[in-house]
C-alpha cells in the first residue's frame, strides 16, 4: 500500500449500468493530478505523511507562493495531507491521480455538505412535526416541548433546537469504486458524496476493515 | 447532447434502437432473468413518455393486459433490451401521454401518422 488517498472535486451524478445491465446511481469525481509539495517525515515532524496540493489558483499570497515553489508545482488552490504507508517515500513533484485507486476497491469520501442555512427541527433533526388537522394552527413544524418545569427549570445542553445546518465536513463511508478513467483522473463511485457539484473533496481508500499498521 | 460528462464514460448511447416516440406502438424485446435462465420477453404497448437524453434516458410503456392497464418503464440505454420494433407511428400533440390512462376502448385510440 502507498499512499492513502488524494484530493479531487465533485464532478457530478450519472446513471451508469453494470455487468448485468442493471442501472445506477454513481458521482463523478476527478481526482487530481496532485502534485507532491511537501513531506513529513519521522525526524522532523514526527510522523510520515506526504501533504498533496490539488487545482490552480490564479494568485496565491507570498508564504504560500514559497512554500510551493519547493517542489516546482503550479499555484494549487488546496492542499491536503495524507499517510504513505511504504518504506520509501515520493519525493517533491511526485504526481498521483486516478490509479491510486482500483476497480472494484472502496474509498471514503469526506467533502464540505450542502448548506441549509437556518433551518428548523423537521429539517435538522427529523422531528415529525405537529398534527396538520384537527384546529392546528402554527403548529404544523413546531418543535414541541423542550423539557420539564419549573424543576429542573432549566433546558438541558444540547437539547435539538433549530439551527445552522450543512456546511460542515461530512465523510461517506466504504463507497464501491465503480469505474476508473486514468486518462482523465476521473473515479466514478456508487452513491452520493456530500457538497454541490464543484466542492473540493478528499478521496482515500476506505477505513473499513484496514488493518492499523503503526 | 453534451454533458459534463463527455469523454470521461466508455458507456455509449445505444444507436442501433430505432427512432420512436410518444403515441407510438412498439414490441420491446426484453432479456429477464428467471430463475438461472434467462429469456427474451416482449412488451407490446404505446409509448405514452420518452424522457430525458443522454445515457440515463428513459420510456414508458402502455397496454391492456386482461383488462388492466399496465405500464412499464425501459431504461433506453439498457444492454438488456434486445431490440425495439416500431409496429405503428401515433400523431399525438405533447410528450406525457398521461391522459390515455383515464381512457379505456374507442376513446383511448390514436390517429395513425403516416411516414
Amino acid at each position: 500500500m502507498s499512499i492513502e488517498g488524494v484530493l479531487g472535486k465533485k464532478i457530478g451524478m450519472l446513471q451508469l449500468f453494470d455487468s448485468e445491465g442493471r442501472s445506477r446511481g454513481v458521482t463523478a469525481i476527478e481526482v487530481g493530478p496532485c502534485t507532491v509539495t511537501q513531506l513529513r517525515t519521522q525526524e522532523k515532524d514526527g510522523y510520515t505523511a506526504v501533504q498533496l496540493g490539488y487545482g490552480t489558483k490564479k494568485r496565491l499570497n507570498k508564504p504560500d507562493t514559497g512554500h510551493q515553489q519547493a517542489s516546482g508545482s503550479k499555484n494549487h488552490a488546496v492542499l491536503g495531507e495524507f499517510g504513505f504507508l511504504n518504506d520509501e517515500l515520493p519525493s517533491l513533484g511526485d504526481v498521483f491521480g486516478a490509479d491510486v485507486f482500483e476497480e472494484g476497491g472502496r474509498v471514503d469520501v469526506t467533502a464540505t455538505s450542502k448548506g441549509r442555512g437556518f433551518a428548523g427541527t423537521v429539517k435538522r433533526h427529523g422531528f415529525h412535526g405537529g398534527p396538520k388537522t384537527h384546529g392546528q394552527s402554527d403548529r404544523h413544524r413546531a418543535p414541541g416541548s423542550i423539557g420539564a418545569g419549573t424543576t429542573p427549570g432549566r433546558v438541558f445542553k444540547g437539547t435539538r433546537m433549530a439551527g445552522h445546518m450543512g456546511s460542515k465536513r461530512s465523510t461517506v463511508l466504504n463507497l464501491e469504486v465503480v469505474q476508473i478513467n486514468t486518462d482523465r483522473n476521473v473515479i466514478f463511485v456508487a452513491g452520493s458524496v456530500p457538497g454541490p457539484n464543484g466542492v473540493s473533496v478528499r478521496v482515500r481508500k476506505t477505513l473499513k476493515g484496514r488493518v492499523t499498521v503503526l | 447532447m453534451s454533458t459534463q460528462f463527455d469523454g470521461l464514460i466508455s458507456e455509449t448511447t445505444r444507436d442501433d434502437l430505432p427512432d420512436f416516440g410518444s403515441g407510438d406502438t412498439v414490441r420491446v424485446h426484453a432479456k429477464v432473468v428467471e430463475g438461472d435462465k434467462e429469456r427474451v420477453q416482449v412488451f407490446e404497448g404505446v409509448v405514452t413518455r420518452k424522457r430525458r437524453k443522454g445515457l440515463s434516458a428513459n420510456f414508458t410503456v402502455r397496454k391492456i393486459s386482461n383488462g388492466v392497464g399496465v405500464e412499464r418503464v425501459f431504461p433506453l440505454n439498457s444492454p438488456r433490451l434486445e431490440k425495439i420494433e416500431v409496429v405503428r407511428y401515433g400523431k399525438v400533440r405533447r410528450n406525457n401521454l398521461s391522459y390515455l390512462r383515464g381512457l379505456t376502448g374507442r376513446a383511448a385510440r390514436i390517429k395513425e401518422r403516416r411516414v
